[in-house]
């Protein structure tokens, strides 16, 4: 695509303009899936609580997501008088385009990504930790008791989790060699049995997951939005558009953890064997299967998991993951220097 | 259970695990929602549903006025007026008026009904968009008693044996 456009506009005009059309392939592609993985989390829930979901729009309910964003963008967009109202505007603006912003050195397919940047864990690192400021602005801006508590909470959980994180991804650029994520995946090649997760590293992706629910404000970690005790939590004053914002910001977040999963420890675009009828499936199919299947994990374990306590989350944040993962940082080292 | 068996319990995430199955073995478990404006759950003979009041065969209308449905209704929601009726000298109403928002649906004034003319019937789906609507004159119940009919007068026959 790049040299076409090259070709035609020349080197500078043409990887402009093919830089903006890939980019713009890529969020018009994950919002759609968005809507229709939205859809899906919520026939999961259902299921497990046996009922059947929304079925009413379109055959077996399938544009219930696109009547909901009709619904949202036609309603009166709300700003409460006490809010601090250009902070209240940019902080869902914020959620999504940091949310987004992570999109851009995720390799959907060898070669597919809008940038094949060296550092790319580092980036998407940090992206995903700037996250926590929209839900901080939203909270502090709507002026309200529920918004502030829960955006505390968020700030608290994030921040917390993020060292585990921090750790997790350390383990895995070691066990690499590099921080590129095309080079991360294709360290996994050849089948299933050299994805990480089959390797020395699986707790470590127990421990990704669950921080990247935790990360995410996923139940069973949802405290900043805990319907039972802060109503919606940061949410709470948002209506319309500006809703609508968090949500879809909220969910490409999700959406990128899972890629990430799928990317770390569940070998990307690879098939799990390395043979004829699975290599002809593109690598993007692989990739689009895998992350589908971390969203399901993520939406069974919202279906099924009990809400943690607040105590709890913290307890299991920096006593039990953090000195885990740390430790397994110095065992890798270890091995890895002296073996 | 000891501390080690918990320990380990929680490192391989066994609870999750089981739980895991458990959520699918409901996951494909025929579901219990029903599609309810195209299905809808069975009713008891004796559900109690919106107000109609009933004919006789001949269409002469059962209420005599007496007003004992008024008398027991505990959250005051029925007004009758009665009168002389010109053309045959019976005992009628010239107002029987239903406040639905007040109604309460215990059914007591069906049990007080010496005649079976105030009964509750089966409809439940009596929704309006304003309050004004749900204020039910004697036109309104009568017009519900034509409607109903068959089907009340069906229950009534299968709740007749336990009466």
């Amino acid at each position: 695509m790049y040299e076409f456009f090259q070709t035609l506009l020349g080197p500078e005009w043409g990887l402009f303009v093919a830089t903006v059309s890939h980019i713009l392939l890529l969020v018009v592609v994950l919002l759609v899936a968005i809507a229709f993985l939205l859809l899906m989390d919520r026939k999961v829930w259902a299921a497990v609580q046996l009922r059947k979901g929304p079925n009413v729009v379109g055959p077996f309910g399938l544009f219930q997501s696109f009547a909901d964003l009709f619904k949202f963008m036609f309603k009166e967009p709300l700003i409460p008088a006490g809010t601090d109202k250009v902070v209240f505007v940019i902080a869902p603006i914020i959620t999504l385009t940091l949310a987004l912003a992570g999109w851009a050195v995720i390799p959907v397919a060898e070669g597919w990504q809008v940038s094949d940047i060296n550092v790319g864990i580092l980036y998407i690192f940090a992206v995903s930790s700037l996250g926590v400021y929209g839900i901080i602005m939203g909270g502090w801006a709507s002026n309200s008791k529920y918004p502030f508590l829960g955006s505390l909470r968020s700030a608290a959980q994030m921040v917390s989790y993020e060292v585990s994180i921090g750790f997790v991804l350390i383990t895995v650029l070691m066990w690499v060699g590099s921080l590129n994520l095309t080079d991360i995946v294709n360290h996994q090649a050849g089948g299933f049995w050299n994805w990480h997760f089959a390797s020395a590293l699986f707790p470590m992706f127990v421990i990704f997951f669950i921080s990247a629910l935790a990360e995410t404000n996923r139940p069973p970690f949802d405290l900043p939005e805990a319907e039972s005790e802060l109503v919606a939590g940061y949410q709470v004053e948002y209506a319309s558009s500006l809703y609508l914002l968090f949500m879809i910001g909220e969910y490409v977040a999700i959406v990128m953890m899972c890629a990430l999963c799928t990317l770390l420890f569940f070998g990307g675009w690879h098939a799990p064997v390395d043979v004829a009828p699975f290599t002809w499936i593109p690598g993007v199919i692989w990739f689009s299967i895998k992350t589908t299947f971390f969203f399901f994990m993520f939406a069974m374990v919202k279906a099924m998991v009990p809400r943690y306590r607040y105590d709890q989350l913290m307890r299991l944040g920096w006593k039990v993951f953090l000195p885990v993962s740390l430790g397994f940082v110095i065992l890798e080292a270890f091995v890895l220097a002296y073996f | 259970m000891s501390a080690t068996t918990r320990a380990i319990k929680s490192a391989f995430l066994l609870e999750f695990i089981s739980s895991f199955f458990l959520a699918m073995r409901y996951f494909f478990r025929p579901k219990a929602t029903i599609n309810y404006p195209f299905e809808k759950g069975p009713l008891s003979p004796r559900f109690r549903g919106e107000h109609a009041l009933r004919r006789y065969p001949n269409g002469e209308e059962r209420c005599i006025a007496c007003k004992l449905c008024e008398a027991i209704c505990p959250a005051q929601a029925i007004t009758i007026e009665a009168d002389v009726r010109e053309s045959d000298g019976t005992r009628r109403t010239t107002r029987y008026d239903i406040d639905m928002t007040k109604c309460i649906y215990c059914g007591y004034c069906q049990e007080a009904c010496p005649v079976d003319a105030i009964v509750e019937g089966p409809n439940f789906e009596f929704a309006t968009e304003t309050r004004e609507e749900l204020m039910y004159d004697k036109d309104k119940l009568l017009a519900n008693g034509d409607r109903w009919e068959r089907q009340i007068a069906h229950n009534m026959e299968l709740d007749a044996p336990y009466r």
